[in-house]
């Protein structure tokens, strides 16, 4: 594999993608400061939220979609803050209309507003609907293999499980279980929730995920724009340490990378 | 309650009015009334919305020819921030 991302690109849903950083557009201080930081996070997903429109206020007021044009990014738009099936899929209804047709969506339903962790029993319903009227889905998901497998078996076209919980930064809290996801799936599967820095996201393509999904890590660094930088470099570093294949870890090793012969004198041959 | 508007002009009555819910709040407009003409009374004119009527999306080619009724419930809703 050559050292560019752009062959190897991300495939979801039959389509590619030059990127496998994905982020969210929330919690920036502006327009301006979000666009900054997805130009600077190379992402070409990026998710948006649908909200009833404001009524009464300035109709000049700037748009999103000003920032963030649909003809150069694809939006993927989510079902953030409901936690219901039906909420999750009218959400989505509208917003394949507010999309002209656009059917790559990000379905994710909570289970409670204080830890925000996923209710999947929701979750499966919503998919199952979603699936059947041709949405494209990437679902979130808790980290459990046995319900990442359903949401493929349903039909989904990516499933995204929690590194850990939304906007909590802590990070790959279970690899074991990620691995076991990755290890059983035949669609891809991207880290959504949890990475707090770079290393983190370098980590979960490390693991063998297939991209990751961020927004916080982003939007609440004290520089946004530069951590969007980061981020890139640690998507694009874990990935090619993925395919390189690591080494193997051992306590110790025998086998020093300098020649242990051809020492000036003999007793030299103790050192690396 | 509502006349249909083109008998009320036709009997030289004032405007019919309906009231509509839009996005959870009741708002009195003057009828008939069409998505589009909606839009341009909500000052959403140019913006890239998407509407459901009760419960059902209305395909944006359609907006012209949706005329609205007396008790509709509109949802209006647009792309923002979010992760």
């Amino acid at each position: 594999m050559k050292p560019h991302e752009n062959l190897d690109p991300l495939t979801i849903g039959g389509k590619a993608y030059a990127s496998r950083l994905l982020v969210g557009t929330g919690k920036y201080k502006d327009f301006a400061e979000t666009k900054a930081a997805i130009e600077a996070s190379g992402a070409r997903i990026v998710t948006v939220a649908i909200r009833r429109t404001n009524i009464g206020q300035n109709p000049n007021e700037p748009s999103l979609l000003d920032y963030i044009p649909p003809n150069r990014f694809t939006l993927l738009p989510n079902t953030a803050g409901c936690y219901n099936a039906e909420d999750a899929v009218r959400t989505l209804r509208l917003a394949r209309e507010l999309l002209d047709g656009h059917e790559l969506v990000k379905l994710e339903v909570l289970g409670d507003p204080r830890t925000l962790f996923p209710n999947m029993v929701e979750t499966i319903s919503a998919a199952t609907t979603l699936v059947k009227e041709g949405f494209k889905v990437m679902v979130y998901t808790s980290d459990d293999p046995i319900i990442a497998k359903q949401l493929e078996d349903i039909g989904c076209v990516a499933v995204m499980p929690l590194a850990s919980l939304i906007g909590s930064g802590m990070g790959i809290l279970n690899p074991w279980n990620l691995q076991i996801i990755i290890e059983n799936a035949k669609v891809p599967v991207l880290v959504d929730a949890g990475v707090g820095t770079a290393s983190d996201a370098a980590i979960a393509m490390e693991l063998g995920c297939d991209g990751v999904l961020m927004n916080t890590a982003i939007a609440a660094a004290k520089n946004p724009v530069l951590m969007a930088s980061a981020m890139k470099k640690a998507i694009e570093a874990g990935r090619e340490a993925f395919l390189a294949g690591r080494m193997p870890k051992k306590l110790y090793s025998a086998a020093p990378s300098s020649p242990a012969t051809g020492m000036i004198t003999p007793s030299g041959a103790k050192t690396g | 309650m509502a006349l249909p508007c083109s008998n009320a002009r036709f009997a030289g009555l004032p405007a019919a009015m309906i009231s509509i819910s839009v996005n959870g709040e009741r708002r009195e407009f003057e009828a008939p009334l069409n998505c589009v003409e909606l839009i341009a009374r909500l000052d959403l004119g140019g913006k890239r919305v998407a509407i459901e009527r009760n419960g059902e999306i209305v395909p944006r080619s359609q907006f012209p020819g949706q005329v609205l009724l007396d008790g509709d419930r509109l949802e209006i809703v647009v792309a923002v921030g979010g992760g």
